[in-house]
């Protein structure tokens, strides 16, 4: 069948409503609470759904609520209003008490989803279609958190005893992690966990029938095999689709790639404080800190470069640590320099490091787009005004620690932002490290200023207010040069031509948002 | 006899702690497991908490003593990764390797002896000369590589054979078996043979230098001389001769072909113990990675006190320095 199509030289499907699937990894469970994975929630947004959504420019969209706001005179408690006729796959009716049940679920103690509604103090069921959310104080951002918090049907989980989300550190599987009971477009038909999963359409859901009645989801680690098995006309669609491959199936006949911009900066970040750095062989002061080598360092890379070179085009140079579609990005922001290395040589002589010094840069290997590559690319940047630097390269599991222990001097990471606005980057990533802040705050940079104003935006109801505030802190974060951004990443997905589907930020194509051409 | 058995008991015992000891050791290097299981958003302190209900912050020997006892009881924990029982995780994978790792066993003993005699026979010929070559090709070629190759010449040129996965299974008392539907038999032949080209190139070679070295003993030619007829000189007197050292390769290859086949499921997601493995190193899943280095172990240990004891049954005389030994 895949030869005879391939010989016509057209690639259609046996049946135009299958879609065959590939990504390079699987979900981890079917537990709708129990990890804050990307891979797992695009799995299971096809089969539970959350009560608002996110559309490809980042807005929120109604989806099992149709309406929420604050509610009138009390800015501590959101409303939300239910979408009616809405039926789980079993067939029982979605009503707001399955809500108040998810939303409880998803803030027990092995639930990996309950930071992200660590400021709802209750849940009530005013009545069948409304809900309302006591906050412990104003939260104008929460229902940004709701975008991967699917709804579960209280009967079923009381019935097949998963009224706790599974708790795998006390060596526990439930019942859950392999069957599910969602309101989604689709039902989970058949699942062998790392091979394949399939789905097959729901007549009883609520929206619109999509193009796609079936999905066929296999997983395919190797990246050579995965485009393989598109070429050969084994899978209809390839998530996770390697850089070098995307020149070579954008010109091959019968498949189209589609890309677009990804949620998630990449960034450098180094060292704060006056404390000599670890791995340099300047021993009584840290380069880092001089503000003069920071714009050196800013100058003396060519993000054009490593666009051309090291990701063959697909990147978006970039001046700030936030993709475009996240609130408080701004055009001015985003700007950078052309590299300039005289400048940048007389800034560090004007430091006093005229002579240059060490530094070892931390990268992982396996974590992003060509992280390694790049690291490599700014390292030889870097040599040109006289920074020596040792790449030091490992894989995530092993360059994360680091970072979380503050054990680097140097290092590569990446960010994205699933809430869509700015105070995200700022809670973990600017404000000082401590308790429930800084959490990713490798570098230790430390600014009390900042940190008031960071934590006012937490509660801060007045919109215009809050975006001030959000300029502002951005203002001294670029002018202190917190960090080194290099690019935002690119996505790409390949598919069959005859199949449409644009680029997802948060990589989470939806497939019943695809288009079949007949 | 017995104490031979009981000696190499022993023996196996040992080997399979001090393997175990030594997993153990080397996942303290493979990094850290909790950032495979929690996004960019979970807070340290959870992080922290999540650590030490998994007794990851326990001193190595607590660690290791908790896994050794475990294991006894075939209890091998709960997979980081895919949150399922780690045994289950295996039992269901072992069939797909399992197959894979016969089916090519069977490729590279039968083509190994055919063209190990046939070049021994002729050693001389067009035909001989052409298979030395082309297997000292199929030695040095990585496995992966040869995969990869015969994806893109068969699956995705010619479009006769599936590129990756198993096909359509059927499941025969629990034993989930593609060797019952055409989809699971095609799938099987890319990865098959790719699995078993460095066997059956290493079988080719070791029949025929030991079958070139038995023909040219005195018995051979003093059977010759008789007239018995070649063909059972070559294959009566010969070719048992030099089961031996085959036999002896063959049962230790086959413990290889299983640890092997880790790239050969990599290429070709084949869904297997050995990509689990691959899979579980990427995350640093250490209850699954234990557990496969454990099994491979185990596997090894088993094959060799098997082979032992074919060697008494095939060739007498080591019953009696055996015998003598102890």
């Amino acid at each position: 069948m895949a030869a005879t199509a391939l010989a016509a030289g057209l690639v259609t499907s046996a049946s135009a409503e299958t879609v065959r699937w590939a990504r390079s990894q699987d979900a981890t469970t079917l537990d709708p609470h129990s990890q804050n994975l990307g891979t797992n929630h695009n799995f299971l947004h096809h089969i539970y759904e959350t009560l608002v959504d996110r559309d490809n420019d980042g807005a929120l969209q109604p989806r099992l609520a149709t309406e929420w706001n604050l509610k009138e005179g009390d800015d501590t408690v959101w409303v939300f209003t239910l979408r009616e006729g809405v039926t789980f796959h079993d067939g029982a009716p979605f009503t707001a008490d399955d809500v108040v049940f998810s939303i409880e679920r998803a803030k027990m103690e092995g639930s990996n989803m309950r930071q992200l509604h660590a400021d709802v103090e209750s849940v009530t069921a005013v009545d069948d279609y409304t809900v309302e959310f006591q906050m412990t104080g104003p939260s104008p951002i929460y229902p940004n958190n709701l975008t991967n918090t699917f709804m579960m049907d209280r009967e079923w989980s009381e019935a097949n005893d998963v009224v706790e989300p599974q708790d795998f550190a006390a060596g526990e599987d439930n019942y859950a992690v392999r069957n599910t009971n969602g309101t989604g477009p689709y039902e989970l038909t058949s699942r062998d966990p790392d091979v394949r999963s399939v789905m097959t359409y729901y007549e009883g859901h609520w929206g619109e029938a999509p193009d796609v009645t079936e999905i066929q989801y296999s997983v395919i680690s190797e990246n050579a095999t995965r485009v393989a098995a598109l070429l050969s006309g084994e899978v209809d669609f390839v998530q996770d689709v390697p850089v070098q491959d995307i020149q070579r199936l954008s010109t091959q006949g019968g498949v189209k790639v589609e890309t677009g911009p990804e949620n998630r900066s990449i960034f450098f970040a180094y060292r704060f404080g006056e404390e000599p750095l670890r791995s340099s062989n300047v021993t009584d002061s840290n380069p880092f800190n001089s503000p003069q080598v920071r714009e050196a360092m800013h100058l003396a890379v060519d993000r054009e470069a490593i666009r051309q070179v090291v990701m063959r085009g697909q990147s978006d140079p970039a001046g700030v640590i936030v993709p475009p579609f996240v609130n408080g990005w701004t055009e001015e922001l985003n700007a950078f320099p052309a590299p300039d290395v005289e400048r940048a040589r007389e800034l560090m002589a004007e430091a006093g490091y005229e002579d240059g010094f060490s530094v070892t840069l931390d990268t992982p290997n396996n974590r992003y787009v060509n992280d390694e590559a790049i690291a490599q690319a700014v390292a030889g940047m870097l040599s040109q005004i006289g920074i020596n630097v040792t790449l030091a390269s490992r894989p995530v599991a092993q360059h994360s620690p680091l970072v979380q222990n503050n054990e680097t001097d140097f290092y590569l990471f990446g960010w994205g932002v699933p809430t869509f606005d700015s105070a995200y980057n700022f809670n973990d990533l600017v404000h000082t490290k401590d308790g429930d802040y800084g959490a990713y705050n490798g570098g230790l940079y430390s600014n009390p200023e900042l940190d008031a104003m960071i934590e006012g935006l937490g509660t801060e109801i007045d919109e215009t207010v809050r975006d001030q505030a959000i300029a502002d802190i951005w203002a001294t974060v670029q002018e202190d040069r917190v960090f080194l951004p290099i690019h935002n990443q690119v996505l790409a997905y390949a598919m069959n031509e005859n199949l449409t589907l644009p680029v997802q930020p948060e990589n989470q194509p939806r497939m019943y948002e695809m288009q079949v051409a007949e | 006899m017995l104490a031979f058995i009981l000696r190499r008991l022993a023996q196996s015992i040992v080997v399979m702690l001090v393997v175990a000891l030594i997993s153990f050791m080397l996942f303290r290097f493979v990094g850290d497991p909790l950032v495979s299981m929690v996004g960019q958003d979970t807070r340290l302190d959870e992080i922290a908490a999540l650590r030490e209900r998994l007794g990851l912050n326990d001193p190595f020997y607590i660690q290791f003593f908790n896994f050794v006892v475990n294991a006894l009881q075939g209890e091998f924990g709960i997979s980081y990764r895919l949150q399922q029982p780690v045994m289950d995780l295996i039992v269901s994978r072992a069939p797909a390797t399992l197959e894979l790792a016969f089916t090519s066993a069977l490729i590279a003993l039968f083509m190994g002896l055919a063209l190990g005699v046939y070049t021994a026979i002729r050693p001389n010929g067009v035909v001989s000369r052409f298979l030395m070559t082309a297997s000292l090709v199929g030695v040095s070629l990585p496995t992966f590589l040869i995969g990869i190759a015969l994806i893109y010449v068969f699956a995705v040129e010619l479009g006769w054979l599936p590129s990756y996965g198993r096909g359509q299974t059927v499941n025969l008392g629990g034993w989930q078996t593609g060797f019952l539907t055409e989809s699971g038999l095609r799938s099987l032949v890319l990865p098959a043979i790719t699995l078993s080209l460095y066997q059956m190139t290493l079988i080719m070679r070791l029949v025929r230098a030991e079958m070139l070295e038995v023909l040219r003993s005195d018995y051979i030619k003093f059977a010759r001389a008789r007239g018995v007829p070649q063909r059972r000189i070559n294959f009566g007197h010969a070719l048992k001769n030099t089961m031996v050292p085959v036999i002896t390769i063959t049962g230790l290859q086959l413990g290889s072909i299983i640890a092997f086949a880790v790239v050969t499921e990599t290429v070709f997601q084949w869904p297997g113990v050995g990509l689990l493995f691959i899979q579980s190193v990427q995350v640093v899943d250490v209850p699954v990675m234990a557990a496969y280095l454990m099994l491979i172990a185990f596997v090894f240990v088993v094959i060799n006190l098997v082979v032992d004891l074919l060697y008494h049954v095939v060739d007498p005389r080591l019953r009696v320095s055996t015998g003598t030994a102890k």
